[in-house]
């Protein structure tokens, strides 16, 4: 899957690109588990080129942040299309993750 | 075949009150401003045509039971939660007193929910009635015996008058029961759990309640697609949300509607059915969940002919 890696400041801000599913999730995960690491990271996952997530992709998110909460990290995703924004709704998954509207909302809150 | 549903409520069965039956009619009132309804028919129709089912009916509180009728002499069931005491109001009701009744029930576990309703159960009080009691849990006599004794209970189980026979079946193996090839198989919940997938005439009924699908499930060659392949009518605990499945309900041994649709697609499941529901869930609650857990269905598989439906006391599915 592909997965873009960038910096801003503090924050590392993770780019998946297309649908997060069985086939798809293990890549995912790996990175965003790599990328959350043991050391409080402070984690984005900009879910702007994301066009679906399924189960596979949501447990990978609560993996990551089950480890950032561990790890004293912090984690969250932003810019979620309409699709996912339903799949977070219907899935509950808003009140156990982080969400904002925007990249520089959630880079905002992270670095608070 | 029918399944008819007895009970959809899980862990806890539960009751509407007067504020819940007030909110309803206030919204019914609402809804019904401008529309004519001078007749019987015509309030009929408006009941079903243009009030949401939370507001003209209600999913219902009596914990676990479903009977899967085939016009049969003998009845089938699946678990004995709270709905089995209008269950046997309904035999003795559509049968008589006088006439006697083979009753086999499958036990998906030993949970107080599942087997509540029997000490309620009329027919089992009654001389010539044969209970068979169908589950893989070897403690199926003790618990029954242990549910209906002092001080927890003022009838002794040992007073019931019917024939009450624990048949303890295995995983893996097929067995011919009331006109059904029926197949336990194993599940995920705390001190154990069944589901049973039930087949007569090329129809698939599985009843798979009371069930945590973790992420393995969901690998095409995992066992619980093969139990699910196909099924005309999946009966499937979709107790908590995914959120809550994958975090504070963790290890609690339920499901969510999200993984319901997942398992449903790939086994190649007709007809979804939600089950067992969270008793903090209202009607309301429960109509939202649904629309939800379609809509779902519709964003995962672009041309899903998935049936999605969310059990009540009361439903009947014709396949």
């Amino acid at each position: 899957m592909e997965i873009s890696e960038q910096r801003n400041g503090e924050v590392v801000v993770l780019g998946p690109v297309g649908r997060i599913d069985n086939d798809t999730s293990p890549d995912f995960q790996a990175k965003l588990l790599s990328s959350v690491g043991d050391n409080g990271a402070r984690v984005l996952v900009n879910l702007s080129g994301v066009d679906y997530i399924s189960s596979a992709g949501l447990r990978a998110l609560m993996m990551a942040s089950k480890q950032s909460k561990a790890t004293e990290g912090r984690l969250a995703v932003a810019a979620l299309g309409p699709v996912v924004q339903e799949i977070f709704t219907i899935s509950r998954f808003a009140l156990v993750v982080q969400v904002f509207d925007t990249p520089g909302e959630a880079i905002e809150a992270l670095r608070a | 075949m029918i399944v008819r549903f007895w009970g959809s409520r899980g862990s806890l069965p539960v009751a509407i009150g007067v504020r819940g039956i007030r909110a309803k009619i206030h919204e019914a009132l609402l809804a019904a401003r401008g529309h004519k309804l001078d007749t019987p028919k015509a309030i009929e129709s408006f009941i079903e045509r243009d009030l949401p089912f939370s507001i003209g009916g209600s999913y219902g509180g009596n914990s676990s039971c479903v009977e899967i009728v085939t016009g049969d002499e003998e009845f089938v069931l699946c678990d004995l939660g709270s709905g089995l005491r209008e269950f046997g109001n309904h035999v003795l009701l559509s049968r008589g007193p006088e006439r006697r009744s083979v009753f086999n029930v499958f036990l998906s576990h030993l949970h107080w929910d599942h087997i509540m309703g029997f000490p309620f159960f009329t027919p089992a009080y009654i001389p010539g009635n044969l209970i068979r009691i169908h589950g893989c849990h070897k403690a199926m006599r003790n618990a029954f015996i242990r549910q209906q004794s002092a001080p927890c209970f003022p009838v002794d189980f040992q007073s019931v008058g019917a024939t009450v026979e624990f048949v303890e079946l295995e995983t893996g193996h097929s067995y011919d029961i009331a006109g059904f090839s029926v197949t336990p198989f194993p599940q995920n919940h705390p001190n154990e759990s069944y589901g049973y997938r039930f087949t007569r005439d090329d129809k698939v009924v599985v009843y798979s309640t009371d069930s945590e699908h973790k992420y393995q499930s969901l690998e095409p060659s995992h066992p619980v697609i093969d139990a699910f392949r196909d099924a005309d009518v999946l009966i499937f605990d979709a107790q908590y949300s995914l959120a809550e499945q994958t975090s504070s309900k963790e290890d609690w041994g339920h499901s969510s509607n999200i993984i319901a649709v997942e398992l449903a697609h790939m086994a190649g499941v007709k007809h979804l059915v939600m089950y067992h529901h969270e008793p903090n869930c209202d009607d309301h609650a429960l109509d939202t969940i649904l629309a939800e857990t379609r809509r779902y269905a519709e964003l995962s598989v672009s041309d899903s002919k998935l049936q999605i439906s969310s059990a009540y006391d009361g439903l009947e599915i014709v396949i």
